[in-house]
């Protein structure tokens, strides 16, 4: 798939004008297939290793909230034999893809399998220190969506921005902003206002990204950062003027009741983990269907990634390119300032300083991590939330053996690294992601 | 083809100057012009944010329309308190000078510098980067990977005087240029943009301090808190006009630093291929040059510069490990390098402002209650301003010749 894009006749080539695309199917290659395999026999020794290191005999799951139609019982685990038994089924797949390779579809059921086999032997493990202790699985996955939601947001609205061909590492202040603007107008004018005006202040950042990238073709990494800083210090210093004096009047919005959706909030398991949330997280379930399904089955998303990877080329078929991108960046400017209203109003009820503390960088992994899709994005973000959650956990239940929290917190942007790196699969921004275009 | 609604990005170039215009034509290409502009643009900003926290302003605002003239008065006034008090606090204080004392008539000016100095390292390592064509989003990272080696050696190891005070600031060196060479070389080998790469590592280096500050080696007794024991006298930069002022060594080794990066981007084969690779990475390869190792190596010097403003904190201005070693300086040092243009002498210039900015801030927060944030406002507006000369022009009514900045330095993440 190497295109090469000649120069319009009667100009001189130009670097600019030569875009050479990597080959995007690669046959698995035999290192990558021997040294994948190599990694899954060592995490399936570990596995095992964690059921010879186990204190307690087993481990308690706790899956239900009472409320459900059909009440989960506490799932109990042998612990050391679990962990056994996960060992082995890695081991062997391990071995398997060593010596054989898997193929695509394969490849990525095996990966996710060996995942989650790891993680419920690790999680008996953890849970058996001393004489024993529950986890509370629901509870887990609650707070790893919890904990997701912002980025997602964050993410999906940088896949607006970046597959119409603009760089967007300002989501971290597009996210401040909507969070102040959240918490100071759910305030004074309720919270379904405070939402609003997020989706405002974030596509108002978004504008100004906009308008500097695409107008006044500013570098868009180097803008992003500079609208970070003036995003910081506008929210810090209008926090420290007007709402920390006034904290009741100005700065006391509340967070948004979780609504049950009658039937579906009675389904085990995943009845109270999905459908017992605030409104903002029910818009953002709608927004990764729309933004997935829109992106690549309607006229707008064709446009949209067109205009992000060959604008010329979409030009000549007559797509006014720069709006576009206009219309694009700033929607995601209001996506990511809704990410940014469910730190304040969603969750904690208040705005403090640099709330979103580098959540928005996060994003930024996700989307890279997610290779420039919705669903990649969600999956990513989701994976970061959890890496956030089980800080949380192992300080709770104390596995036998103690980890250093901080070494986990590190996993989500270690992997970003990885996968830029090219040592998880290729990572491909869109083509003319990051280049202004100037209409000859 | 669809009406455009937005006008076009850039105004074509005009070969020949509108007879009779020519001069304002001058005024509006000039980078100190426009440098200047920004400027006045910022401190407007900023002042009508300093209007409106202030509360006696907001109060006469209740009444604008009936008595429009007490909305200004106070506003004025708040912001003449302010930005006198920033004056005072970054230049000259009148006031603490009359007393005679050293530390009274440079104490500002001190400070000034104090803050300046690594905001000019960082500029000088984010700068360099940028004649490579490279993006140095990793000053936080190199800062606090610098910080951590200096500091380590700087507490935990005794050696004499002055050779302490060496083998800490060559680690720290090295600490940054490891963690800036890390990006640089993944760039050469595998093609990771630096950009995600560099902001990835700000993150690890943070929880790596994080993880560090909770290991009891680390601690100073009692233990249990996230502070590191403090350097050891024989490490620390020694004050340069007595120990009433905090101004140190530090200013010295970023002045040098300054003066070697203008050698090395001028005078030396090395930073020959730095621009060469910067301004056109194929004529680069094309004249034998290797592209992937320029870019380990200006990430390894873009770093260890970085990590010697890591040194400048740890060893001089704050002579303990925090969790907050970085303070901001990584970002800063971006605005810094974008203002001085990314050459040794106009970052000099723009890190001694903002340095300015910061330490007046301080005081103007103390003595006005205006919150310090409005420097990163001003900060940022000023950038904002003068990464688009064309902004600047069209609001000051200036003729130019459209050429922007930001064509030059655009890439995108594939590039």
């Amino acid at each position: 798939m190497s295109t090469t894009t000649s120069p319009s006749p009667g100009t001189a080539p130009t670097p600019e004008d030569i875009v050479v695309h990597d080959v995007v199917v690669k046959p698995v290659s035999r290192t990558r297939r021997i040294v994948t395999g190599v990694v899954m026999i060592l995490v399936g020794a570990l596995t095992f290793a964690l059921g010879r290191n186990a204190e307690a005999h087993s481990a308690r799951f706790d899956l239900s909230q009472g409320s459900e139609f059909i009440h989960l019982p506490d799932l109990v685990l042998p612990v050391a034999a679990t962990a056994y038994v996960c060992g082995v089924l890695i081991l062997v797949l391990g071995v398997l893809q060593a010596v054989k390779g898997f193929t695509k579809p394969w490849s990525t059921v095996v990966g996710s399998a060996v995942g989650l086999l790891f993680l419920l032997a690790f999680f008996c493990w953890a849970a058996s220190g001393g004489t024993g202790s529950t986890i509370d699985l629901l509870g887990v996955l609650e707070n790893t969506l919890g904990l997701a939601a912002p980025i997602i947001l964050g993410a999906l609205g940088a896949v607006l921005c970046e597959r119409s061909g603009v760089i967007n590492v300002a989501i971290e202040g597009q996210m401040l902003a909507g969070a102040w603007a959240g918490a100071m107008f759910g305030t004074v004018i309720g919270r379904s206002g405070g939402v609003v005006a997020a989706l405002v202040a974030g596509a108002l950042m978004g504008w100004l990204l906009a308008l500097f990238s695409i107008r006044y073709l500013v570098n868009q990494v180097v803008l992003g950062v500079v609208l970070n800083v003036l995003a910081l210090g506008l929210t810090g210093f209008l926090y420290d003027a007007l709402m920390q004096p006034n904290q009741d009047s100005l700065n006391n919005p509340g967070s948004f009741d979780s609504i049950a959706i009658p039937v579906l909030s009675k389904l085990p398991l995943i009845g109270p983990l999905l459908f017992d949330q605030n409104v903002i997280v029910y818009l953002m379930y709608v927004l990764i269907v729309v933004i997935q399904v829109a992106l690549f089955r309607t006229r707008w998303g064709l446009r949209t990634r067109a205009v992000g990877e060959h604008p010329k080329a979409a030009d000549t078929v007559g797509i006014n390119v720069l709006r576009v991108r206009y219309r694009n960046v700033i929607m995601g400017g209001a996506i990511a300032g809704l990410g940014g209203a469910y730190m304040t109003i969603g969750a904690v009820g208040s705005f403090t300083k640099d709330i979103t503390s580098g959540n928005g960088f996060i994003a930024l992994a996700a989307l890279i991590f997610g290779r420039w899709s919705p669903r990649g994005a969600v999956g990513a973000a989701l994976l970061f939330g959890f890496a956030y959650e089980l800080q949380t956990l192992l300080s709770l239940v104390q596995p036998p053996v103690t980890i250093p929290t901080n070494f986990l917190a590190m996993l989500p942007y270690l992997a970003t690294i990885f996968a830029v790196a090219g040592l998880v699969g290729k990572v491909r921004a869109p083509a003319a992601d990051g280049e202004p275009y100037v209409k000859e | 083809m669809s009406q455009t609604s937005t006008a076009p990005p850039a105004e074509p170039a005009a070969p020949t100057p509108e007879p009779g215009r020519s001069g304002r034509r001058r005024l509006g290409d000039s980078p100190v012009v426009v440098t200047a502009l920004a400027f006045v643009a910022a401190i407007v900003v900023g002042g009508v944010l300093i209007a409106v926290s202030d509360e006696q302003t907001r109060n006469a605002a209740t009444y604008f329309f009936s008595y429009p003239w007490d909305t200004f008065r106070y506003g004025f006034s708040a912001i003449w308190e302010a930005y006198k008090a920033l004056f005072e606090g970054a230049i000259f204080n009148p006031g603490r000078a009359s007393s005679g004392t050293i530390a009274g008539i440079f104490g500002p000016i001190s400070e000034t510098l104090v803050s300046a100095t690594p905001l000019i390292l960082g500029g000088l390592s984010v700068g360099l980067a940028f004649r490579a064509g490279l993006f140095n989003i990793g000053g936080q990272g190199q800062i606090i990977a610098g910080a951590i080696c200096a500091g380590y050696v700087g507490f935990a190891w005794h050696l004499p005087p002055v050779i302490h005070l060496i083998v800490a600031a060559v680690a720290g060196i090295l600490g940054g240029a490891v963690w800036g060479g890390i990006a640089g070389f993944l760039k050469a080998k595998t093609g990771a943009h630096e950009v995600i790469s560099t902001i990835m590592l700000n993150y690890v280096a943070y929880y790596l301090l994080a993880f560090l500050l909770s290991v009891e080696s680390f601690q100073r007794p009692p233990y249990g808190q996230a502070i590191s024991n403090s350097i050891l006298g024989s490490a620390r930069l020694p004050h340069l006009l007595g120990g009433s002022l905090r101004l140190h060594l530090g200013l010295v080794i970023a002045l040098l630093a300054a003066y070697g990066v203008h050698w090395l981007l001028t005078r030396s084969t090395l930073g020959f291929e730095f621009r060469a690779v910067g301004a056109n990475q194929n004529a680069a390869r094309t004249a034998g040059m290797s592209v992937g190792a320029t870019y380990t190596r200006v990430m390894l010097i873009a770093g260890g510069l970085a990590g010697l403003a890591g040194v400048t904190q740890i060893l001089g201005t704050n002579p303990a490990i925090t969790q907050d070693i970085d303070a901001g300086i990584g970002f800063d040092a971006i605005t810094v390098a974008l203002l001085g243009r990314a050459n040794a002498g106009g970052t000099v210039l723009a890190g001694i402002l903002f340095g300015a900015l910061r330490a007046g801030g301080v005081q103007m927060q103390s003595s006005t209650g205006t919150p310090i944030d409005v420097v990163d406002v001003i900060q940022a507006v000023i950038v904002l301003f003068i990464a688009a000369p064309a902004l600047v022009r069209g609001i000051f009514r200036l003729k130019g010749s459209g050429a922007g900045t930001g064509q030059a330095l655009a890439k995108g993440w594939n590039g």
